[in-house]
């Protein structure tokens, strides 16, 4: 069987239906609904250990759902290799630890995966790696390697590295929450930047300014679950849940 | 880099200071000194006194040829020469357009065979092989500047070691009653034969056991048994019982028409046993690889294949390079064990050497010599794998 095409309706870019998850014996995910439209902005925020990070884990089959259903872009998540690899080619990902390749340079790490993955000639490839660089503001260390830069540069550097593959979708698992305090707002503006040009974007993270001012719906994951979801407005000034009201208490001094 | 950056500071320690400071701190360091000091003199004068004095070393120099091409034909040595030729020539270019550890090992060829220059030019070979090992030196010289200049293409270079490795295999090797007559294996021997066991064991069992460590890696149950089960049975076994096996025990349970030559079991014995070796060195630097390096690679469309090809081996592989570097100077020094199934190997050659009447009461002389060129060959390995690595620090964590 080739891809399993679902004709999509309206612009839902991402659909999950009831998606479980478990580490062993330990239930991580316990059926998780959330509907994407293209171009939204989600922001995932709740308690280390709610699952939020593993949730969008699933969403590029970092890790495997055992239970439910998982349509991104039309194509259904299987066993099948070839609706994984389809679907990971449209989705770029920032990590937590920037992952950078360290034994290559900046543009190397960016021109890999159009050469290897798109077969696009050099050329094409390191012009699109120049412009792209320029765009999160580093032009000048193309030719440096990862460790030679700051945590935001190469934060930054690894968002060039994802656009680079041209995705529809972008995940940010905590982009900024390894970065020295100075450094955040670097990458924030980056992603600021990105979420103006309608990118579809799903940002697990805990920076609320970033929130309040970026996101079109926020989503509250608590043990496994969405407890609450919305517009950034109403979560911050009438959340709904009791949980919702505490952890937004705790973080927001 | 664009940016002016400042050397650090250069502290200069003059001699005496640096006396004072490491082997004259205190009394009993200075006692100790001395002490070692004086042993180190009573040796070294002991040693160069037989070295200049007392030792024959025309035992070496009479069977010059014998250590380095063994019995191998007289009237065919030219394709050893040529040979030689082509991998000074090769070496030279490599080491001139890559520098570094390609460099280092590239001067080591020329200085081993300038140093043989020497060698032979007091021997009783005659003047010819001294002026043949100069030119190769000079071949090398040639290359480097060549390389330095790119004047060809690094393809050309890497084209030519590909062909160069099967090519000097045949050329040494012969084809049947050409202008290149077939010798036998029986004949290769001393320096040669030494050579072509640890440069075959080395190039064969190094992607050998590169598979075997993604092999025992592997998410397919049947892959990863089997490459268990094979590195941990060549890992249970000892070098001298597996050359047993492939000289005596192979041609039992093989059909009688089929003959493997004995030079090329030798060959596949050393290959599988350092393969098993290899494979558990790198299956350790592939341990050391974060998941979040393949994670990333996955993220970004990348397959298995490419993951590994790309993002997994380069750094895999560059974190086990000292492992493996002394792995190999301990392959080139077992090929020693292949006197057992009787080959002679350069050792081997040493005592077929110490056999001869005119000989007799010579060992210092052959085991010196033979531990000597056991040593540069050696050293030049591993001064090549330290500035290999340096090479490849750059932008290292």
């Amino acid at each position: 069987m080739a891809l399993q095409i679902e004709q999509p309706t309206t612009d839902e870019i991402i659909v999950c239906r009831d998606v479980h998850k478990w580490f062993g014996e330990l239930h991580v995910l316990k059926g998780i609904n959330l509907t994407v439209q293209a171009g939204e902005v989600v922001v995932i925020f709740g308690a280390s250990g709610s699952g939020k990070s593993t949730f969008i884990r699933t969403i590029n089959r970092l890790e495997e759902h055992q239970k439910g259903q998982i349509i991104v872009d039309g194509i259904e998540l299987t066993h099948d290799v070839r609706n994984v690899v389809a679907v990971r080619s449209e989705i770029g990902m920032v990590f937590q630890s920037f992952n950078l390749f360290p034994h290559l340079t900046v543009l190397q790490n960016i021109t890999l995966a159009p050469m290897r993955v798109r077969r696009w000639p050099r050329e094409q490839a390191e012009e699109v790696a120049v412009a792209l660089l320029e765009r999160v503001g580093i032009p000048e260390q193309a030719h440096k390697f990862p460790a030679q830069l700051s945590g935001g540069q190469q934060q930054r550097v690894a968002i060039a590295r994802a656009l680079a593959m041209q995705p529809k979708i972008m995940l940010f698992d905590e982009p900024t929450s390894a970065l020295d305090p100075e450094m955040i707002s670097e990458v924030l503006d980056v992603m600021r930047e990105l979420a103006g040009t309608g990118m579809t974007m799903l940002v697990v993270t805990h920076e609320m300014g970033f929130a309040r001012a970026v996101a079109n719906r926020m989503v509250f994951f608590d043990q496994g679950l969405i407890v609450e979801e919305g517009p950034p407005a109403r979560i911050f000034e009438a959340p709904t849940e009791e949980r919702t009201r505490q952890f937004l208490s705790q973080i927001l001094h | 880099m664009t940016s002016a950056t400042l050397q650090p500071p250069h502290v200069r320690v003059g001699p005496i200071a640096w006396l004072r400071v490491n082997l004259f701190s205190t009394w009993y360091n200075a006692i100790l000194s001395l002490l070692i000091g004086a042993l180190l003199a009573w040796v070294i004068l002991q040693f160069s006194g037989w070295a200049v004095g007392a030792a024959r070393w025309d035992v070496i120099t009479r069977n010059m040829r014998l250590f380095l091409i063994g019995q191998f034909p007289g009237d065919q040595a030219w394709r050893i020469w040529l040979n030689l030729a082509v991998i000074s020539g090769l070496a030279g270019l490599s080491g001139g357009s890559a520098g570094g550890a390609v460099r280092t090992l590239a001067t080591s060829v020329a200085a081993a065979q300038l140093l043989f220059a020497g060698l032979i030019a007091v021997s009783g070979i005659g003047l010819l092989g001294s002026v043949a090992y100069l030119a190769n030196a000079a071949l090398v010289w040639v290359g480097l500047v060549g390389g330095m200049r790119r004047l060809v293409p690094q393809r050309v270079v890497t084209i030519g070691w590909l062909v160069s490795l099967p090519a000097s295999f045949i050329l040494v090797a012969g084809v049947g009653d050409t202008a290149i007559p077939s010798v036998s294996t029986n004949l290769w021997s001393g320096l040669l034969l030494t050579f072509l066991l640890a440069t075959v064991g080395i190039v064969l069992s190094f992607p050998f056991g590169v598979v075997l460590a993604l092999g025992r890696r592997s998410a397919l149950p049947a892959v990863r048994w089997l490459s268990t089960a094979y590195i941990e049975l060549i890992r249970g076994v000892p070098l001298v019982t597996i050359l047993f096996m492939a000289d005596i025990m192979l041609p039992l349970f093989l059909p009688g028409e089929l003959r493997i030559d004995r030079v090329a079991r030798a060959m596949g014995g050393i290959t599988l046993f350092s393969a098993a070796y290899v494979a558990e060195n790198v299956r350790g630097g592939l341990q050391a690889i974060p998941a979040g390096q393949v994670e990333a690679a996955h993220a970004l469309g990348l397959n298995g294949f490419l993951t590994n090809r790309f993002i997994v081996l380069p750094q895999a592989l560059r974190a086990v390079i000292p492992a493996n570097v002394g792995l190999f100077i301990s392959l080139l020094k077992d090929t020693t064990l292949v006197t057992i199934v009787g080959l002679l190997e350069l050792l081997g050659i040493g005592r077929s050497v110490l056999a001869q009447s005119e000989s007799l009461g010579a060992q210092m002389e052959v085991y010196v010599f033979v531990a000597a060129l056991f040593f540069v060959m050696s050293f030049a390995m591993s001064q090549a794998s330290y500035r290999l690595e340096a090479s490849l620090g750059v932008g290292e964590r």
